[in-house]
């Protein structure tokens, strides 16, 4: 018997993938969870938004003055789209391939731009998924 | 029979700097029922397979035997030594050459991938790997442990299973190509019948084939 919560994490859950947050191996993480690990996908999440502070924090820097050194943003940014690619964070990742793009091109101000698009999906997609596996978590509690 | 139940577990060694991926890779081969041990570089694996720099002298047989590892799976974009460097590396070592190497790319470079291939790795996954590509990789794993386990069975026994451990050994040769393909077919329709089956070794064994193979391997995996 579902009860409100769960229904609303549900509603969370299929959200993500409608608009557009998540891709489908979101899912394939979801099929990693088990009874002795039940929150594997909370836990890769997390350690996601971890690691990639570092990296973000990094372009940024990179970013600040010149002269930029493009071959060196476009090295960080592929490490940040693997590790976004790997969670099946897909705005976000739509998001480094236009960066990269812009880096081939040496467009600093494409760059700088794109940039800003990476961070606001980067931290719109940590509060739809917090939401959400808060959701889920009160949800199961009452099962 | 007198073996452990860890002899007939897969070792796995996954090498990659991301730490999501060492994550993720983790969970999909100890989810396959494999232990894992994670590095984030080639040259840490190298040190873990019991290869040093080629300055140092190399640690003794002996130390190189405690560490069974059955599959290593690398990341190719890394800094320092690449995934192909340590591939290359694996392949000179005599202690090491049989040991399935399996490289990841979140890169799709046809290039790339043919080189890797040609060097002697078995497979090549895009990145993010899943986990029907785990399932693809049990026969690669099963080669060598068969091959040591057999070893063992025949210093024990005399007749018949010196037969088989020889066939065995010459099982892999024989156009590895078609019996990867065949497996992968078979995996990819059994991986969906088996995602919630508990017993999950017993369900890997059932994916062996061909079928000349499946009843040399259930009979040395009986436990």
């Amino acid at each position: 018997m579902e009860n409100q919560k769960q229904r609303q994490a549900a509603y969370l859950r299929r959200s993500l993938f409608d608009q557009g947050y998540v891709d489908d191996q979101f899912i394939h993480l979801e099929e990693l969870q088990d009874d002795a690990n039940p929150n594997f996908v909370e836990e890769v999440v997390n350690l996601f938004y971890t690691d990639s502070a570092r990296l973000i924090r990094n372009i940024e820097l990179a970013l600040e003055n010149g002269p930029y050194d493009f071959t060196r943003l476009d090295n960080m940014m592929y490490q940040f789209k693997g590790s976004s690619s790997s969670i099946g964070a897909k705005r976000v990742k739509r998001q480094c391939c236009q960066f990269q793009e812009y880096c081939i091109a040496k467009n600093i101000e494409g760059c700088k731009n794109t940039f800003q698009g990476v961070k606001q999906e980067h931290a719109t997609l940590k509060t739809k998924l917090e939401s959400y596996f808060q959701m889920a978590r009160e949800g199961s509690l009452y099962v | 029979m007198g073996m452990a139940a860890a002899d007939l577990q897969f070792h796995v060694l996954a090498v990659d700097d991301s730490l999501i991926d060492r994550k993720l890779i983790e969970r999909l081969f100890r989810i396959s029922s494999c232990q894992v041990t994670t590095v984030d570089s080639g040259s840490k694996a190298l040190e873990f397979l019991g290869l040093q720099d080629q300055n140092q002298p190399c640690v003794s047989p002996s130390n190189q035997q405690e560490v069974e590892v059955n599959l290593i799976i690398t990341d190719y974009c890394m800094p320092g030594m690449t995934g192909y460097d340590l591939l290359k590396k694996i392949k000179e070592s005599s202690s090491l050459r049989n040991i399935p190497v399996v490289i990841m790319s979140s890169e799709n470079v046809p290039s790339r991938i043919s080189r890797c291939l040609e060097e002697g790795a078995e497979e090549f996954f895009l990145k993010p790997v899943r986990l029907s590509d785990v399932n693809k990789l049990r026969p690669h794993m099963m080669k060598t442990k068969c091959k040591s386990l057999s070893q063992q069975e025949a210093e024990k026994m005399v007749t018949e299973p010196k037969q088989e451990s020889i066939e065995i050994a010459n099982v892999p040769s024989q156009a590895p190509q078609t019996q990867s393909e065949t497996v992968q077919q078979q995996q990819k329709s059994q991986a969906n019948n088996n995602n919630n089956n508990n017993n999950k070794r017993k369900a890997m064994e059932e994916n062996l084939s061909p079928d000349r193979t499946r009843q040399r391997y259930s009979s040395l995996t009986a436990v």
